[in-house]
């Protein structure tokens, strides 16, 4: 167990590794840089700018430099450096010496918005999404697991068509098509909730549901494949044999074992649901991390590239790691290999 | 994979007792044709997209006008009809503000552009996707998933763990980083070199090239998987290792041995994920790195129509109504070969 988890902390550590390197490559082989703008600035100001943010110097070492800045904790004394530049994501007090702070994860300064820095934008932009994020897992999950436990025990019947004919549907509606469409018709026309804008509870609602609905199909579906070849196995007659209710053969025997594919894929949405999608974001007009994905990217933002790259990634490997151990306690077969 | 038919030899002296008729033998693939055909929603399916590869084929003669045609004066014209189904969209003569223009059965755009002509060519675009999207995953990762199967040893693991870094990769993310290297660094290069000659190709496919080959870098990896899966069980089997033992060099046992296998579930999840690889090109038109205007795609359509949702619900709508129809067929077929293939599974998932 202990080898396991040291094994998939490695593993997760090899990844971030992998993927900061690869971004941080292919950011640099697009042509231009934060600073190619489209009037062009005077050469000695573009050289002092390179300068000032190491953007000058050789690759690798800017490369070192970044990810020294994040993963290095640093403790500081006195008062705090007003520079941005020094501007860390945890600050822990120390209880001893002059002020002294434990300082870790600087995500370093947003080339386009100097007086931010990718800090700032976690701060204030990652709980928007987190909160969105949330929300539409909720509908992801209570929508789709009871959708698909119910057309598994009602198998070939005219609920089960129903509901899977509604995950089909729901699977085909890319969240570009479906934003709109809700956006329209609860918005425009029924005018029951607010077409977009973020801070009240009511305009929660409609981005958590095109966030949520797609990916509940896909549960859906999944929930029932898997709940049917829980249903066939021997234990489950040996269960029915012993004369249990069928509630508690479902419920009690049969649900946890077929949460395992459902858990496998609700990984990797836990961690693009939490930081942000851009499409939804940008539709309902919420102030959440989707658009720095895109817009620094264009931008050139070599900073909140990799910040929200990292930052995607951290959620991901952290996702995946955690379902791994969902596995071991749903599945005691896995503890055992 | 043999049936009676391969071997009619062996069975004729049967059939002749037997029966005086000719046996005619089933193969899998015609059972499970049968099977597709009577599936109707997978026949359904079916047929959407075969009337949106005619309509992609024969664009030209379909749409009532070209799809860059503006017309300024026409700027978000709507014929009479819809602004009926969509009671927001008043009319000026009733003191709303919808210019009514019938010579548009669906309306225009804010450019005065004919918004059928505009669906009719996109469907262009979006075929093109669910063609060649899957055609370049399977052949990446028959060709990677083929070697690290048949190999084995170090290469499949080195092979594996770069498929599974690959996975960790946000896919949306790496496909926005690859656009903006395609787009921002291939215009500025200087003619003769194979990078120019590379944009000049994906500017006269109006930049369809570089969304192949940005599916192409990201979506190999599944196929690989499954590929390598198939090939390791595959390649254990007793007539895999009679043909080596009579013999015969491996890129015979891979073609004519291996290959037959595993082609089956290749082209099923392949179809499942067509999907996927249209609203992958949907998503990247929406945000602006996908094809290049004024080249009409379903997805940029939708993002300019969202803009103006409010006022004119129609030019969102409509083309998201042709995009929803065509992945909806999709997920139908696939659903339905699936089916049709592997009949143990039917009604499972």
């Amino acid at each position: 167990m202990a080898k396991f988890i040291v094994r998939r902390i490695l593993w997760m550590f090899l990844v971030l590794v992998v993927v900061s390197v690869i971004t941080f490559a292919l950011m640099h082989a697009v042509p231009g840089g934060p600073f190619t703008l489209e009037k062009s600035l005077p050469a000695a100001t573009l050289k002092q700018l390179n300068a000032k943010y190491n953007l000058d110097a050789p690759l690798h070492l800017q490369y070192l430099k970044y990810v020294s800045d994040i993963a290095i904790p640093v403790v500081t004394t006195g008062e705090q450096s007003k520079y941005l530049d020094h501007e860390y994501l945890f600050n822990i007090s120390l209880p001893f010496g002059d002020k002294a702070t434990l300082r870790w994860m600087n995500f370093g300064p947003s080339y386009k918005t100097p007086s931010r820095t990718v800090n700032d934008i976690f701060r204030d932009n990652l709980p928007v999404s987190m909160q969105l994020g949330a929300v539409g897992l909720l509908v992801t999950v209570t929508v789709g697991i009871p959708l698909g436990i119910i057309s598994a025990l009602r198998r070939n019947t005219l609920v089960d068509y129903a509901a899977m004919g509604a995950a089909v549907l729901g699977a085909s509606v890319p969240v570009i098509i479906l934003a709109p469409v809700l956006q329209y018709l609860l918005g425009v026309e029924l005018k029951w909730l607010p077409v977009s804008g973020w801070g009240e509870l009511k305009q929660v609602i409609l981005p958590a549901f095109a966030l949520g609905i797609a990916d509940s199909a896909l549960v859906a579906r999944l929930t029932r494949a898997s709940l049917l070849q829980v249903l066939n196995q021997d234990y489950i007659r040996t269960a029915r044999a012993k004369g249990l209710r069928e509630r508690r053969v479902v419920v009690v025997h049969a649900l946890k074992n077929s949460l395992i594919p459902i858990v496998t894929v609700l990984g990797p949405m836990v961690a693009y649901l939490l930081t942000g999608t851009f499409v939804v974001e940008t539709i309902f007009g919420i102030p959440g991390m989707g658009r720095f994905f895109v817009t620094s990217v264009s931008g050139r933002d070599y900073q909140v590239i990799m910040g929200t790259v990292l930052l995607f990634a951290i959620f991901l490997v952290v996702a995946n790691t955690i379902v791994d151990i969902i596995y071991l306690w749903l599945d005691p077969r896995i503890r055992h290999e | 994979m043999a049936t009676l038919s391969d071997k009619p030899e062996r069975l004729k002296g049967i059939a002749q007792i037997q029966q005086p008729t000719r046996i005619r033998g089933r193969s899998l693939t015609s059972d499970a044709f049968r099977r597709l055909c009577r599936n109707r929603a997978a026949i359904i399916g079916a047929a959407i997209v075969i009337i949106n590869i005619l309509i992609a084929l024969f664009a030209p003669s379909i749409a009532p006008t070209s799809f860059d045609q503006a017309a300024l004066a026409n700027s978000n014209a709507t014929p009479p009809w819809v602004t009926k189904i969509f009671p927001g969209m008043k009319p000026r003569e009733e003191g709303g503000y919808v210019k009514i223009d019938n010579s548009y059965l669906l309306g225009a755009d804010k450019l005065g552009r004919d918004l059928l002509s505009r669906i009719v060519y996109g469907a262009r675009i979006s075929m093109a996707v669910a063609i060649v999207g899957p055609l370049i995953s399977m052949i990446v990762g028959f060709i990677v998933g083929l070697v690290a199967g048949y190999k084995g040893g170090r290469t499949d693991n080195l092979l594996m763990r770069f498929v599974d870094i690959m996975y960790a990769f946000p896919t949306m993310l790496f496909i926005i980083l690859v656009m903006a290297f395609f787009r921002a660094g291939f215009g500025q290069l200087e003619p003769g070199t194979l990078v120019h000659a590379l944009s000049e190709l994906d500017a006269a496919m109006g930049g369809l090239l570089f969304i192949f080959i940005g599916i192409g870098l990201t979506a190999w990896m599944g196929a690989a998987r499954l590929v390598r899966g198939q090939v390791l069980s595959v390649r254990e089997n007793e007539y895999v290792l009679a043909a080596r033992a009579l013999g015969a060099p491996t890129t015979r046992i891979i073609l004519r041995h291996i290959l037959p296998n595993i082609t089956g579930p290749l082209i099923i999840t392949e179809t499942l994920g067509i999907p996927g690889y249209i609203s992958y090109e949907a998503f990247l038109s929406f945000i602006g790195l996908g094809v290049n205007p004024p080249t009409p795609s379903w997805g940029g359509m939708i993002a300019d129509g969202a803009l103006v949702i409010q006022s004119y619900p129609n030019q969102a709508l409509f083309p998201a109504l042709a995009l929803f129809l065509l992945m909806f067929a999709f997920n139908f077929l696939g659903d339905g070969l699936r089916d049709a293939f592997d009949p143990t599974l039917q009604g499972r998932e």
